[in-house]
């Protein structure tokens, strides 16, 4: 009897101390009433942690300006981020939460496929819209009409890639090295081997690996006895770093190639000497010229004290977009911002002019960068025409 | 011809980390017919005291053999010392509990070191500082090895041929055989039974440290959940070789890696984890004491 008690007496005060920590919790997560919420779905950690983080900073950075100018609609933007973790299903939980709990006019993010095509059908369903800063994969904006992204999409990327290394490099016999538990990693690879084939090239091998994993010389030892001129590897930039590495120990001397999965600071710290002289494709270059790059590039590493890599700009202009939309419709209302954001054209963002098409993807120009003497240098601008 | 030369190059070289994991289990399944679940987060544990003694004493700027003998040795040092704190925190006070309670310890330990490394460490993949600079030892035709792999190959060798003499020649692997053939018996002969599974631990222990120091080296990505698959494609091998085995332990290790690698090269890396599991349906089905295992008979 004496046992039961105690027992009960525990279990009340559990759960009085949950239902305290759950009360600070939704006091702590909601916003300032005069304020207007949006929220940030972000891999803050985890595997691919330099895209939330990058992507972050520059909404931040974004969201500061906007509200040191006096804000939108005469309110303060509030920027409220959840992490996933770098985990697919994680992402419809942080989508969740800023939805039911935040209650957010719009949602920021992800910048991974798989992750933004996990959290678009809880934006969809509730009718707040999305905008991904980063995500490439064409089935992201497929799932509904509230759903838009700030980035061109992989079969532009993919034929800029395939186009680069049949024509820039005289290569003809390709080999693909893909992650197929990656959405974007996947449609990339799809969409530059049908371009190699359309141009009169030639894909001698085709070889997968899945997220996570760390030992790659089986499939390049493969890909070595196909004898390939370069090798696309659309993958993220951890594996990449290894993957480049083992390339390198098994006398891989043919260059690699990649997509703006590769845009981190994180690819140089973890192949090192092996990646240099590699391309990759991706939204902008930090080192351009244009007046526009280099004013946000320069406030930017003053804040953050870091160059801004291409999540960084794309966070900053998926921002920047929702803000000139909010103005324009002059109201948080969902469906009404999402005509808003729908009509945008000609915003004049870091990454390029950025026109909303009737998909609801981003048009714009690709950049192709190389890696030299351990940093990445603008190699050449491929039109999106 | 030369490609599946490389192949099985690759594979023995991945394999020989299997096997350094595998031997902690087979060993401590050997003393104390226990799965020690734990063991993939002792291998975790041993890649991030590397991590941070790389880091600390600086040696990730200079390459060289004795700085990643230094990193070697201090990480196996640590990771001994954590194998005889496990078991004598979570495993001794269970002795003579059956053989549940402990196997449920076990996984409670495992997740406890997983949570811990996260809170500790950060849930961020970490990058392997590199011991070595990459560079190429030996080529004829189209195999080519790397210093890296030699290293990894010779240390596992090297190190399981010292685990071979510490149990067939010393007077601690005689009472470890002792123990491992019957324990009550050897109690009664005057063999400090729980010395003995403590010094177990330390052994098999210290081997995962070195299986963690040498992923580090040749696959430089390291984090908190790092132990789980490896922990138990490890657990697959040491019952392919027959649990309890320590021969058994290291040709089951080599051949998963071969296996691995080969289905990866000549099928499609979709199978590569799998396969390990497939294995290891197989071997129970068909033939459960293992490659080198001795079938036991119930004593009535």
């Amino acid at each position: 009897m004496r046992g039961a008690s105690r027992a009960a007496a525990f279990a009340a005060c559990t759960a009085f101390a949950a239902a305290a920590a759950l009360g600070a919790l939704a006091c702590g997560g909601g916003p300032a009433s005069d304020a207007i919420p949006v929220g940030h779905v972000a891999s803050m950690t985890g595997d691919t942690a330099t895209f939330g983080r990058s992507a972050d900073a520059g909404i931040r950075m974004a969201i500061e300006e906007l509200n040191g100018a006096g804000g939108v609609l005469g309110k303060k933007l509030e920027l409220i981020t959840e992490d996933d973790r770098s985990v697919t299903e994680e992402a419809r939980t942080a989508a969740q939460k800023l939805l039911q709990r935040d209650h957010v006019v719009a949602l920021l993010g992800e910048v991974a496929s798989s992750r933004s095509l996990a959290a678009a059908p809880e934006a969809q369903r509730a009718k707040v819209p999305m905008i991904s800063p980063g995500s490439t994969n064409p089935k992201v904006t497929e799932v509904g009409d509230y759903i838009f992204r700030a980035c061109f999409i992989d079969p532009f990327q993919g034929a800029v890639m395939a186009k680069f290394a049949l024509g820039e490099l005289k290569a003809k016999r390709l080999a693909i090295l893909f992650d197929f538990k990656q959405d974007y990693s996947v449609g990339l690879a799809d969409f530059f081997r049908d371009t190699v084939k359309k141009n009169g090239g030639e894909i001698v091998a085709d070889e997968r690996y899945t997220s996570g994993d760390i030992e790659f010389r089986a499939q390049l030892t493969t890909i070595r006895a196909a004898n390939p001129d370069a090798i696309f590897v659309p993958g993220y930039y951890t594996e990449l770093g290894l993957i480049a590495k083992q390339a390198r120990e098994l006398g891989i001397n043919v260059p690699l190639l990649g997509g703006d999965g590769w845009d981190s600071e994180k690819t140089l710290e973890i192949g090192g000497d092996a990646v240099e002289g590699y391309y990759f494709s991706t939204h902008y270059a930090a080192d351009s010229d244009d007046p526009h790059v280099q004013e946000f590039v320069k406030r930017f590493t003053a804040k953050n004290g870091a160059t801004p890599d291409a999540m960084a700009a794309l966070g900053y202009d998926a921002a920047g977009i929702l803000a000139d939309s909010l103005k324009r419709a002059g109201s948080t209302d969902g469906p009404k911002l999402r005509d808003a954001i729908a009509a945008t054209k000609d915003f004049a963002g870091v990454t390029g002019k950025i026109t909303i098409d009737e998909n609801r993807n981003a048009r714009k120009d690709a950049v192709v960068l190389q890696i030299r003497g351990g940093k990445f240098h603008y190699y050449r601008t491929v039109s999106a025409e | 011809m030369d490609n599946l030369i490389q192949q099985l190059l690759n594979g023995i070289t991945w394999g020989s980390i299997y096997a350094l994991i595998a031997l902690g289990y087979t060993m401590v399944y050997g003393v104390l017919r226990l799965i020690n679940f734990a063991h993939g987060e002792v291998y975790m544990m041993g890649a991030m005291t590397g991590y941070y003694t790389a880091r600390a004493l600086g040696l990730a700027t200079e390459p060289s053999l004795g700085g990643l003998a230094l990193v070697l040795v201090t990480s196996m040092l640590a990771c001994g010392l954590l194998g005889a704190v496990i078991e004598r925190v979570a495993y001794r006070p269970l002795r003579g509990a059956g053989r549940l309670a402990p196997l449920i310890t076990a996984i409670g330990v495992s997740l406890f070191l997983q949570n811990t490394g996260q809170l500790v460490f950060g849930a961020d993949p970490k990058f392997f500082p590199a011991l070595l600079r990459s560079e190429e030892v030996w080529r004829s035709g189209d195999v080519a090895v790397s210093n890296i792999q030699l290293t990894v190959l010779v240390t596992a060798v090297v190190l399981m041929a010292g685990l071979e003499f510490i149990v067939q020649r010393t007077r601690f692997g005689r009472a470890m055989r002792a123990v491992s053939y019957d324990a009550p018996a050897a109690a009664l002969m005057g063999v400090p039974v729980d010395r003995v599974i403590t010094g177990t631990f330390v052994l098999g222990s210290m081997l995962a440290a070195a299986a963690g120091i040498l992923v580090g080296l040749s696959n430089p990505k390291i984090e908190p959940l790092m132990g789980l698959m490896p922990g138990l494609k490890a657990f697959v091998a040491a019952v392919l070789g027959g649990i309890g085995s320590v021969p058994g332990a290291m040709v089951g290790g080599l051949l998963l890696g071969v296996i691995e690698t080969l289905v990866t090269g000549y099928l499609s890396s979709t199978y590569r984890d799998a396969i390990a599991f497939v294995i290891l349906v197989l071997i129970l089905l068909y033939r459960p004491t293992g490659l080198f295992g001795q079938p036991q008979t119930e004593k009535v």
